[in-house]
């Protein structure tokens, strides 16, 4: 095929005519968004007055404030702490139940998968109410706890929720992983004459570490940024015993009296710093593995 | 049995009893979990707003269609809400999944200066989590393009902001899509838009309705961006106005259950009819695709 210069030029022209809405978009939207939130970090700024630059200072006062040091980090990482491994491993035990033959396999996936599409919106006013001093937990417990106002029940309330939230991805994504192991491995093994068990500790749950990872990082990336649940049922409170980070972050931002746009901004590249972290050590693990 | 060996006898042991029951429990444990907050929801909403505080039960009596009549005829926003909420996941989802393709079949296909490296950002920025971008998303909304409080406006910032995800996730397709019906096409005097357009997208449809299936639920619940870039109730969505009423209408929370399944129950009917692609995407990519 002969090509000509004006015929490479016009295939070039081409393809940035395709990429071009989208480059337009997340150019705007997500590129300049992120190097606007860098500047902001090091100015003081809200909208009334333009953004004056300070330095690193909004970094030092994140880091010393009391707000993120007593309540939101403390209750972030509690948090990430509890609904990560309870949802991994509730997730792992229902993906190993689905993946026997089981009758209705389609019914249960779809039961376990509804609670992932509704709104977050829709999930907080169901549990708001299930979870109110009159509300049906409390009947059926024989309990008169206020769960969502008690310093004590707050949080844990809210990492039920998300539990029974996300589970059914997890679970899905679990099941996937399970499915893609070969079977010929398990048929082997059997010939060599192992186990049920040794066959789980050699050939399941090695093949499903990459997946393990996977949905642990995932969980941990989404527990950092939990925020709608907070917003629905909390309000951070009560006492601040829900105020997460990303909580945070919005309400100096846009809801307190003297909002503070460049603290919010500070605190919010340390909070991606962090989840950068965290997906750059599951990278490093699954190198190891592979390597 | 042409071998002569004696069959082994095959003893089922305590585990192989009980697991097949154990499993069974489990799974049926979890589905009344999973599913019973929505029942209980759908049921109280068809009770009177006293009843709301009466002990649990599995079938709406007394039964009464008020808290429906009340949403939609005595708050005046409601049905306005409805309409912002489904021409905002009408349009987010058309714009996202036509330009991602678009974008994606240039990145699968095509050579150009600058390829690799934009492919690279703009997979690379699906780490930066939304709330980095927040402030000066409604800095830009407010000061620079004037769409703050703009349903337009939030398709926009939407739709760009979940981009990256999309032409991924086209990207990945094309390239395993086979590339002999194009090459035909090629040989035939075909362009790159006719290929495009009559050659790779009628092909596409598993893909295509798998990203606006994702899209459609990411935008039709989307809560923070909306609470950042809205302020009249009146160009409120669904989740956005059902906050406000969890807030305001706390003591007629009968009114909020009923106003709440205006929002759900369109997502758990679009979640039936094409679960597959559904279930296929998570498996696929493992990401909820916001």
């Amino acid at each position: 095929m002969t090509y000509t210069w004006r015929r490479k030029l016009a295939d070039w022209m081409t393809a940035y005519l395709f990429i071009f809405p989208v480059l337009l978009g997340w150019g705007i939207f997500v590129v300049v968004a992120l190097v606007m939130s860098l500047y902001f970090s090091f100015t003081s700024f809200n909208l009334l007055k333009p953004p004056e630059w300070i330095g690193p200072v909004n970094y030092l006062r994140v880091l010393r404030h009391s707000d993120f040091l007593r309540y939101a980090v403390p209750n972030t990482l509690k948090y990430s702490a509890v609904v990560v491994p309870v949802q991994t491993v509730l997730s792992l035990i229902f993906a190993f139940a689905l993946d026997q033959k089981i009758r209705f396999r389609d019914f249960f996936r779809t039961a376990f998968y509804l609670p992932s599409v509704t709104s977050s919106v829709v999930i907080g006013i169901i549990f708001v109410w299930l979870f109110s001093p009159k509300g049906v937990i409390n009947q059926l417990l024989g309990l008169d706890v206020n769960w969502l106002y008690n310093v004590q029940t707050a949080l844990p309330t809210i990492m039920l929720v998300n539990i029974w939230s996300t589970t059914g991805t997890m679970m899905l994504i679990f099941l996937a992983g399970l499915q893609d192991i070969p079977s010929e491995l398990y048929e082997a093994a059997s010939i060599d004459g192992a186990n049920r068990m040794q066959m789980l500790r050699y050939i399941t749950i090695p093949m499903l570490r990459p997946v393990i990872f996977f949905v642990v990082t995932l969980g941990i990336i989404g527990t950092f940024q939990v925020f709608d649940q907070i917003y629905i049922m909390t309000k951070g409170g009560p006492l601040k015993a829900t105020t997460t980070i990303v909580y945070l972050i919005y309400f100096w931002a846009f809801g307190d009296v003297t909002p503070d746009m460049g603290r919010a901004s500070a605190a919010a590249f340390i909070l991606a710093l962090a989840i950068f972290a965290v997906t750059m050590v599951q990278r490093r693990f699954l190198e190891r593995e592979e390597g | 049995m042409a071998t002569g060996q004696p069959a082994v006898r095959w003893e089922p042991s305590l585990w192989d009893r009980l697991k097949m029951p154990i499993f069974y429990t489990l799974l049926i444990g979890w589905t009344l979990i999973a599913i019973m907050p929505y029942w209980l929801t759908i049921v109280f909403s068809f009770m009177p707003k006293t009843a709301i505080f009466d002990p649990p039960r599995l079938w709406p009596k007394p039964f009464t269609l008020e808290n429906y009549q009340v949403v939609l005829t005595a708050f005046d926003e409601f049905p306005l809400w409805l309409r912002n909420s489904f021409l905002f996941a009408v349009g987010a989802t058309v714009l996202r999944v036509f330009f991602s393709a678009l974008a994606g079949y240039a990145f699968a296909r095509m050579r150009f200066p600058g390829r690799g490296v934009l492919f690279a950002l703009i997979l690379g920025s699906m780490m930066v989590p939304f709330v980095v971008t927040v402030v000066p998303l409604y800095w830009m909304a407010v000061k620079w393009f004037k769409i703050y409080d703009t349903l337009w406006g939030l398709i926009i910032v939407w739709t760009s902001g979940s981009f990256s995800f999309g032409v991924f996730m086209m990207t990945q397709f094309f390239k395993q899509i086979p590339r002999d019906l194009e090459e035909a096409a090629w040989m035939d005097g075909a362009g790159w838009f006719t290929l495009f357009f009559r050659v790779v997208l009628p092909l596409s449809r598993p893909a295509l309705l798998a990203l606006a299936i994702f899209s459609f639920q990411g935008s039709w619940n989307d809560f923070f961006l909306t609470l950042i870039l809205m302020q009249s109730p009146e160009n409120f969505t669904l989740p956005l106005g059902l906050a406000m009423f969890r807030f305001q209408y706390y003591a007629i929370y009968s009114n909020v259950l009923a106003g709440s399944i205006f929002n759900s129950l369109p997502i758990i009917i679009i979640f039936f009819i094409f679960q597959r692609y559904f279930v296929e995407g998570i498996a696929y990519t493992g990401l909820k695709g916001v």
